[in-house]
């Protein structure tokens, strides 16, 4: 893992993944808000990203 | 805002909880289409069953399209939120029930999540608490780059001391809820100035459209209800009714029926849409658009509450609460922590091995 030996990341690198998921949860919050049905579906899934990330960062085999 | 976050979780599902709890007559079973009953009668007959009460709303259920509400209180001028729903049939006019909520468990929650049992001022305070909930987001986002400068995103040390397991979670879950905790929390502070609000309205919005009524004595003879909610309908195509003021409430002049109508789509149907019948009369006096504070308020509140997008959306809205409690609780570790020698935070996020080692030998 060459990401783990990198000394220090930068405000990009620590910023990137957590605006990528707070865009992905503003659509979410807003889909179901437009239209029924298949925006309801957006809503669901990309609401449901931060829940699977969660458990999927606590139980996955930690590299460290 | 543990307590919110712990009294909000139920109210996701109040009315699955409600109707687990509480038995409730169902309304008679009818053919799709069966015209809806003259609202003339449904009036008469749930004032027959509440002897000496006067009507201040006629509600829509907008989950059971069979059943509706006339929300009844002590006089004309007395506090609407101490009223008493009478549920009615809407296709036969028939009274189902008029249980008392306030011995509930999801009415006690209500009261806990909204006011704390001290009406105006209670709201204000957790108003109040929610702006500070947002600030302590905000100041999470800055503090989240420093402590992460060595971790990659979702790093969780699981096989370090508590306060790095819990300095992890809480990153972690505080970083991946952020947009969602935001905007709960903003959008429940907005719901605490619904008074405010409606105030606002009734001194601005609702005054200029009744103006030319302000010293007309109150009408002595109410013209039909069920025709000055045909005359709004007519008038407003598209919409349809949500709920009818009754003149002398909150909602209304001395002298107008206000009928409120919503939209079909899920944004529109928050929407409502005032349109103001003399009740003497029956005639159509005025219609506007809310204002944008009260639109405002309106939208914001399904974004509180989740219950735009059916039950899978109620269930992570649950889901997130309960990660906001993680987030919450770890948080006040970590303050509680924050300065026991050798163990404290700031040495946790510079120098983990450090704290290891103190921990083991303390």
């Amino acid at each position: 893992m060459i990401a783990m030996k990198r000394p220090h990341q930068t405000l990009r690198q620590i910023f990137a993944a957590p605006i990528v998921i707070g865009v992905l949860s503003t659509v979410g919050l807003l889909a179901a808000l437009i239209g029924d049905n298949v925006w309801d579906a957006v809503s669901w899934v990309s609401l449901a990203i931060p829940c699977v990330l969660f458990v999927f960062f606590v139980y996955r085999r930690a590299p460290n | 805002m543990l307590m919110l976050c712990i009294t909000g979780l139920p109210l996701i599902f109040h009315e699955e909880i409600d109707e687990l709890l509480h038995s409730q007559v169902k309304p008679a079973e009818v053919p799709a289409g069966t015209p809806s009953a003259n609202l003339d009668q449904v009036l008469a007959n749930a004032l027959k069953e509440t002897p000496g009460e006067v009507p201040h709303f006629l509600v829509w259920d907008r989950d059971d399209p069979n059943a509706m509400f006339v929300s009844v209180g002590k006089s004309i001028t007395s506090d609407p939120s101490k009223n008493r729903f009478v549920r009615m049939d809407a296709h036969t006019a028939a009274f189902l029930d008029a249980p008392d909520v306030t011995g509930r468990f999801t009415y006690i929650m209500l009261k806990l999540h909204t006011d704390m049992f001290a009406g105006l001022p209670g709201k204000l305070f957790l108003g109040l608490m929610g702006i500070l909930f947002c600030v302590a987001i905000i100041s999470g986002i800055v503090v989240y780059a420093p402590s992460m400068r060595k971790l990659n995103f979702g790093a969780y040390r699981s096989k370090r001391t508590r306060i790095v397991r819990w300095l992890d979670l809480h990153n972690m879950a505080g970083i991946l809820l952020v947009m969602w905790t935001l905007v709960v929390g903003f959008t429940g502070v907005i719901n605490t100035w619904a008074d405010l609000v409606v105030k606002m309205w009734q001194f601005g919005q609702l005054a200029e459209m009744t103006a030319q009524y302000r010293d007309r004595a109150p009408p002595a003879h109410l013209a039909s209800l069920h025709s000055a909610v045909d005359i709004a309908t007519k008038a407003v195509p598209g919409m349809t009714p949500s709920f009818v003021a009754f003149p002398g409430t909150i909602f209304s002049s001395k002298s107008h029926y206000a009928v409120f109508l919503r939209g079909n789509t899920p944004v529109t149907s928050r929407l409502l849409k005032p349109a103001l019948i003399d009740a003497e009369t029956g005639q159509l006096t005025d219609t506007r658009d809310m204002p944008w504070y009260v639109s405002t308020l309106f939208i914001s509140q399904p974004l509180h509450f989740g219950d735009y997008g059916g039950m899978p959306l109620k269930v992570l809205w649950a889901l997130l609460d309960v990660l906001t409690i993680v987030v919450l609780v770890t948080g006040v570790y970590l303050w509680l922590r924050r300065r026991k020698s050798g163990v404290s935070v700031e040495r946790a996020i510079a120098r983990p091995a450090a704290v290891e080692a103190s921990a083991a030998a303390s």
